[in-house]
């Protein structure tokens, strides 16, 4: 029983491992103590899991739910570690370890029976080896259609198109069409057209630049800036976030997700961040009764490109 | 009676046969390999919340009113998916608790996967004949970084939404097929017809964990079938494992670790506050909130579409969108690096042999240099999405920031090549180096000379190097019971192994 047999000297052992040897010594300096602070460690954890148990049955609050457990558990955890590192025997052992590199004559005998076989069995049999792999090519293909195809409509016109029409009044949120008295200037709101109020891909920006100009912001926009009002799309065309905050002293657009800027006065294109193209432009009149109105719908894509987009404005 | 149920099992299985070469297991010890037991560990904390959670979670896109203990938001009209998260967080009991578990063991799962990640990349455990358990292991941080942007975005809350919308545009700038891609999965132009919640979850809990599942279990076969690698030390061969044996040992301290791990998630779960979506408030397309940060692991992606400048391709009638070069390109690019590298460094190299003895970082310098520069670069990236925090913080405008951003992650990388180079070539040539660090004592010796002696590691406690026990060749039982007790009186035999 004191005399373990082991090791035979051609790996590097030296011979037989007896008890007495330092790697079946406990890794501890001092076990005694270790295994009393494990004890407390599991004693700890004890006390907290039982405190848990009160706790979810109070329904206490989360700290003292989520504390007492994560205390439980951290001891209980502790204290194993403690157990498995200090106080079994320190090793180190060794196993040995097979290569993964397999000789030629090796692969030999499984590649040869797994070829010939199966060499046998198609030659012996082509024209069901022929028409089984024209079934499941095709099985393969046209599984992908129903796939893909049923998950969702094809694209159509709906990147090219919003639901602003000539004459759409401009919305609020709250349903309330917006007067030119209502937007002081300086001011900025997101307007819609009245029956796609919220819409992700008709939502504009109606910015008061100043009262009395009609601001052109580009060769062919002499109209679309009646009175200081420039209305632009609010999606992005970088990522497609809402261009959400204007500031009004610099008469910029800024899209907060990654801090495109654009020039409102200028068309809104983009004079810094990663944004490529300018922001849609909505053309506005002012109609009879003073009420904000659309001549037209976007007359480009809105948001961010896609293949199929093409030009460059 | 515990005896005859398990000759019961047993002679239907035979587990006796060959069954102590498992008890046997050697597993190395060396704290790195702990990383990769961070990642199994924590996603078990994720299935075991995440089933929780599911019992609660509505996911649906429909509109409800919100009528519940948080009266900030009584009353609005939110979705289902939204108000089901609210009312799980503060109606369920241990909801709250559960839910920030589970977003932080997510943060804690791709966090511990990249440290093991790299950790493998340094000390070139990649090497023939692990190739393919590298490439598995790669697969399994992507598919953890998707399930975790899955995941937050399923409470439809307004940061998540809005990151959705950015996923939208990124689906839509591939060439060719990205406007079909993004109809297809969306159920038509953003925001969809209200599909995407459903079909996000179905993928989070069933499809992508699946995935996970099956490859952790290719991951963790493979690593049996090779046996771990191992730094070299005294007895460490190619063609043997030094370590401690499965049973009881390893299994003490690694049941042991899965608890630690658990109960310091419980902990953050308990008193770090994490993703409050209550405060966000509900998803609505046309609002956005200021400093809107992705979670971390989606950080190097965010900075990428930050810091690109605001080129597109334009060719007549098509077009290559902006988003796709920083959301698609450059992460097409990372990950078949990473897929490649081994074969490529055994191309260059020209080493194709079997490798199970680790390499210390500094011994190779250029792989160690070019590791170092390429995730400087991804580090950089991930400060890129701080821009407007760091703008704000440092009262500086967006646009310095940013600018200094576009030449940092041009400079940084080739700053840190060089740097890591040098390190690595000291380092060599450093007696001592990556060595516990001892004292010195100057002892003036009889005849009036003076050397410097080097201390113990700790004071009158030398651990020797001890030559490895084959423990196929032992028996451990009996070398466990210690006929000698140690003369410290308070240590008792430890008799249940008698």
């Amino acid at each position: 029983m004191s005399d373990v047999h082991g090791g035979n000297g051609a790996h590097g052992g030296g011979g037989s491992f007896s008890v007495d040897s330092p790697q079946f010594a406990v890794a501890a300096r001092h076990p005694g103590r270790t295994e009393k602070v494990t004890v407390v460690c599991f004693l700890v954890s004890f006390a907290a899991f039982a405190a848990f148990g009160g706790a979810f049955w109070q329904n206490a609050s989360n700290e003292w739910i989520g504390g007492t457990l994560g205390v439980g558990l951290f001891f209980l955890g502790a204290g194993m570690v403690a157990w498995g590192k200090y106080l079994m025997p320190r090793g180190p052992f060794e196993e040995p370890r097979q290569l993964m590199t397999t000789t030629k004559e090796e692969r030999e005998v499984l590649v040869g029976d797994f070829v010939t076989r199966g060499r046998v069995a198609i030659a012996r049999r082509s024209m069901l080896a022929k028409t089984m792999a024209l079934a499941s090519g095709v099985f393969g293909v046209v599984a992908l259609f129903p796939l893909l195809r049923s998950l969702g409509p094809l694209p159509k016109n709906s990147f090219y198109t919003t639901k602003w029409r000539k004459g759409s009044y401009l919305t609020a949120v709250d349903g309330r069409r917006l007067h030119t008295s209502d937007v002081a200037v300086g001011g900025a709101v997101t307007v819609f057209p009245e029956d796609d109020i919220g819409g992700a891909l008709s939502q504009t920006m109606l910015i008061h630049v100043k009262r009395g100009v009609n601001i052109v912001t580009k060769p062919g926009r002499e109209t679309w800036g009646p009175d200081g009002f420039l209305a632009f799309s609010k999606v992005c065309t970088h990522a497609g976030c809402p261009v959400g905050l204007y500031e009004e002293q610099t008469e910029q657009l800024l899209c907060p997700c990654h801090q495109s800027l654009f020039d409102v006065n200028r068309g809104a294109i983009p004079i810094f961040g990663p944004a490529p193209r300018p922001l849609a432009q909505l053309p506005l009149y002012i109609d009879e009764a003073g009420y904000l109105r659309s001549q037209a719908g976007y007359d480009e894509p809105i948001g961010p490109g896609f293949w199929e987009r093409g030009g460059t404005t | 009676m515990i005896d005859s149920l398990f000759a019961w099992i047993d002679n239907r299985f035979a587990l006796s046969r060959g069954g102590r070469h498992l008890l046997n297991k050697i597993f190395p010890d060396h704290w790195s390999f702990m990383i990769g037991e961070i990642a199994l560990y924590s996603f078990i904390v994720l299935v075991a919340t995440g089933v929780f959670l599911t019992l609660y979670f509505i996911p649906s896109a429909h509109d409800v009113v919100y009528n519940g203990p948080y009266k900030p938001l009584d009353g609005q009209v939110v979705s289902q998916a939204f108000s089901s998260t609210v009312d799980l967080t503060f109606s369920v009991r241990a909801g709250l608790l559960m839910r920030q578990m589970h977003h932080w063991s997510a943060n804690i799962f791709v966090g511990s996967i990249c440290v093991h990640l790299m950790r493998v990349f340094f000390t070139g455990a990649f090497r023939r004949p692990r190739e393919i358990n590298w490439m598995v292991g790669t697969t399994l941080l992507i598919l953890a970084i998707f399930n975790g942007f899955l995941g937050y975005s399923l409470p439809d809350d307004l940061i998540s939404g809005t990151g959705i919308r950015i996923a939208f545009s990124i689906l839509e700038s591939l060439p060719l097929v990205g406007s079909y891609l993004a109809t297809f999965l969306f159920g038509g132009a953003f925001p969809g017809n209200g599909i995407i919640i459903p079909r996000f979850y179905v993928l989070h809990v069933l499809i992508l964990p699946l995935l996970i599942f099956g490859l952790l279990g290719a991951h963790l076969g493979m690593l049996v079938r090779h046996k771990h690698t191992q730094f070299k030390g005294k007895g460490a061969r190619e063609d043997n494992v030094v370590g401690t044996p499965l049973w009881p040992a390893f299994m003490a301290k690694t049941t042991g670790f899965l608890m630690l791990i658990t109960g310091i998630t419980a902990l953050l779960g308990a008193l770090v506050q994490i993703n409050p979506i209550w405060q966000y408030g509900p998803y609505v397309p046309y609002k956005v909130s200021y400093a809107v940060q992705p979670d971390w692991y989606m950080g190097w992606l965010d900075g990428a579409l930050r810091v690109m400048p605001s080129w597109e391709i334009h060719f007549p009638g098509h077009m290559i969108p902006n988003a796709f070069f920083p959301a698609i390109l450059l992460p097409g690019i990372t990950f078949n690096l990473i897929y490649a590298w081994p074969l490529l460094e055994a191309m260059f190299t020209g080493d194709r042999a079997e490798h199970h003895l680790l390499d210390r970082p500094r011994d190779r310098p250029l792989r160690t240099a070019f590791g170092a520069a390429v995730f400087a670069f991804y580090f950089v990236l991930f400060g890129a999405s701080a821009t407007d925090v760091l703008a704000h913080y440092l009262v500086v405008s967006l646009n310095y920031v940013l600018t200094a951003f576009r030449v940092l992650c041009i400079v940084v990388p080739i700053v840190v090549f060089p740097v890591a180079y040098k390190i690595c070539k000291e380092m060599q040539g450093t007696p001592g180096a990556g060595q516990r660090k001892r004292h010195n004592v100057v002892v003036r010796s009889a005849d009036g000379g003076y050397d410097a002696v080097q201390t113990a590691v700790y004071p009158g406690y030398e651990l020797p190097e001890l030559e490895p026990i084959p423990v196929d060749e032992v028996d451990l039982v009996s070398a466990m019971v210690d006929p000698d007790p140690p003369t410290e009186g308070v240590y008792r035999i430890p008799r249940r192994y008698s």
